[in-house]
């Protein structure tokens, strides 16, 4: 038998051991106060006692997710003074297991291709799952007050709850205000970039006033943008537009310079014209200088327009729900939104890398 | 090697160059008279600073020459540019890593306007003629070095120009892959008959590959001394060790070293 050095596999055991020992708090009825700990065990003994092998570390993965749907289920059963000490070291035993499981998961080189992605997948979706579980386990263990924060089981309720609601504030402020000021603010930056680039006193005169207006706060804009085109998703748009021009502007000037001297020099020698120069060399070579602005954008984009819509707003939208619901204490559906948010915000910064992989395959960055 | 035609297809008179600078006017070329004739192999060789590649420049029409008259192919230097009169070679391949060697290729003749069935027939005969078929669907960052030199020299060639300019174009590359390119240049100076200008600080090169050598000096940069040099037309590279080889490097060292003394001046 061979036995693991590691100092989490160690602790792990140890503490799994005090979680065998030391009473847990919950319900002596509930079949889970004796189960969990048991299947704890088994995985720390795994985890101590088998050498590192494809096989062992499926059983380790496995046990070691059982374990964190017994410990919230035991939740249920515990009276009014909550988990105690044995409890607290089953979770702290179960996360130092995870950690070791993930640990030799990230240490794997598998032969085959596809199998590496599936565990490349799989490293982010458990770290995330794990941050969920230990929010779960902290806020109702210690019974944290919902309206600081309320736990993932509570969010995700109210998430299935009210689809209607936030599908409309989705459509509002995401598919309407901010794809149509993302869409007019980036197209605007890059035509008067090509303008700037083109136009030698605009470079001196433009770009220090475009200067000026990225450094002007938003929340001194949106109220004001809000008198300008109304409470609807115009003046939210309007607030994109604002935020977004300039970082394609400036990203798309310093794009266009990008190209090599001798680059130059060569389109020079075949008699080309600005157009084919532009076309050519210029624009291609700018290229990763203006997917770095898209993807800068598609984050902006989305404060701006939910932000925008705190200072005046018909009652739909995003930001609308989460200063109302704010005020009405509902802090979970507040929590929602912010899910929407961030699940649609990495999802167009993600297709945005996509397609800059598939323009820019040629940048270093990316050869393969 | 090709027949030389008399007629001046390059004809340099008094002519300078002076860059203003930061530190003050820099006299870059100084009372240049040059005369190439059609299908030689015309070499500029010189210390850095001495004007061989802002000569190359000009007549490129890359440089504006303050004062003296420069004629390429009996026209101006911007004249002979727009129509095509030259192709040119860099220091480095610069071939544009978006597109495919067959694709950086069919770059000039994409700006040139030409059919996408001539421009693919363009493309199989001038990757042949550097041995680059089979390569053209790679990208420029999968080739060595050397490879993309080569594919530079088949996009200059592509469009068929009477003149070939080449400013160090294998500076960059290590000694052996460099002989094997020079071979291989005069091989395709020898089937297409075309005039050459190279730009070089290799006497060795120079020698090796030239009809005619242009040898520079520095401060003000200028003309030393213009050395003939005929090996014959089946050059290997074996005649480096020729005592005719040596002779004429010989003379080209003791001009550059001459160039040099004035230095003091």
């Amino acid at each position: 038998m061979r036995i693991s050095r590691s100092p989490l596999a160690i602790s792990a055991f140890l503490l799994a051991i005090g979680g065998l020992l030391i009473s847990s708090g919950g319900d002596v009825q509930d079949t889970l106060a004796y189960s969990t700990p048991v299947i704890l065990f088994v995985a720390a003994a795994v985890a101590l006692f088998t050498s590192v092998s494809a096989s062992s570390l499926i059983a380790l993965l496995i046990l070691v997710h059982i374990v964190p749907f017994c410990l919230i289920g035991l939740l249920h059963s515990m009276g009014p003074e909550g988990p105690s000490i044995g409890y607290w070291c089953m979770v702290a035993s179960a996360w130092l297991l995870a950690w070791f499981s993930v640990q030799n998961l990230a240490g794997l080189k598998l032969a085959r291709p596809d199998a590496q992605r599936v565990v490349n997948l799989a490293l982010p979706v458990l770290f995330g799952a794990w941050l969920l579980i230990l929010w779960e386990i902290i806020v109702r263990g210690f019974g944290v007050p919902s309206i600081l924060l309320p736990p993932p089981s509570m969010i995700a309720g109210r998430i299935s709850n009210s689809v209607p609601t936030l599908w409309a504030d989705f459509q509002q402020t995401y598919l309407k205000a901010a794809i149509a000021g993302y869409a007019i603010g980036c197209g605007s930056g890059f035509l008067a970039a090509i303008l700037v680039d083109r136009v030698p006193f605009l470079r001196k005169g433009l770009l220090p006033i475009g200067n000026l207006v990225a450094a002007l706060p938003v929340v001194g804009i949106a109220p004001i943008m809000v008198m300008w085109f109304g409470s609807y998703w115009e003046s939210k748009a309007a607030v994109v537009v604002i935020m977004t021009f300039f970082p394609m502007l400036v990203n798309t000037v310093a794009g266009l310079g990008a190209s090599g001297a001798m680059e130059r020099d060569l389109m020079q020698t075949y008699g080309s014209s600005y157009a084919q120069t532009l076309f050519k060399l210029r624009l291609p070579a700018a290229m990763p200088f203006i997917f770095n602005a898209l993807k800068i954008n598609s984050t902006l984009a989305l404060i701006g327009a939910i932000v925008a819509e705190f200072f005046g707003s018909p009652i739909v939208g995003m930001g609308f729900r989460i200063s109302a619901e704010v005020g009405r204490m509902n802090v979970d559906m507040v929590w929602a939104e912010i899910f929407v948010a961030a699940l649609a915000g990495s999802l167009s910064y993600g297709l945005i890398t996509l397609i800059e992989r598939a323009v820019t395959f040629w940048h270093p960055s990316y050869r393969t | 090697m090709p027949q030389v035609t008399l007629k001046n297809v390059i004809d340099v008179k008094d002519l300078s160059l002076v860059f203003q600078t930061n530190d003050g006017p820099v006299n870059a070329l100084s009372n240049i008279n040059l005369a190439v004739n059609g299908g030689e192999f015309v070499s500029f060789i010189g210390p850095s600073g001495c004007g061989k590649t802002t000569l190359l420049r000009v007549i490129a029409d890359l440089e504006q020459p303050t004062s003296g008259a420069i004629s390429v192919n009996g026209m101006t230097p911007s004249e002979a540019r727009q129509k095509r009169a030259y192709g040119y070679v860099f220091q480095a391949a610069a071939l544009y890593p978006w597109r495919t060697i067959g694709g950086n290729v069919s770059l000039p003749l994409e700006v040139m306007g030409m059919s996408k069935a001539e421009r693919a027939e363009r493309i199989a005969k001038n990757l042949e003629l550097v041995n680059l078929s089979g390569f053209e669907k790679k990208f420029p960052w999968q080739l060595s070095g050397g490879m993309q030199q080569r594919a530079s020299i088949a996009r200059a060639l592509s469009f068929d120009p009477d003149m070939l300019l080449m400013d160090e174009p294998f500076g960059a590359l290590d000694e052996i892959v460099r002989d094997h390119l020079n071979e291989q240049l005069l091989k395709l100076w020898a089937k297409t008959q075309k005039t050459v200008i190279f730009v070089t600080h290799s006497i060795p090169e120079a020698v090796f590959l030239s009809t005619k050598i242009v040898v520079m000096s520095p401060r003000p940069g200028r003309i030393h001394e213009i050395i003939d040099c005929n090996l014959g037309t089946e050059r290997t590279l074996d005649i480096r060790e020729t005592p005719a080889f040596l002779e004429i490097a010989h003379r080209v060292r003791e001009g550059l070293r001459h160039g040099h003394s004035y230095d003091g001046e």
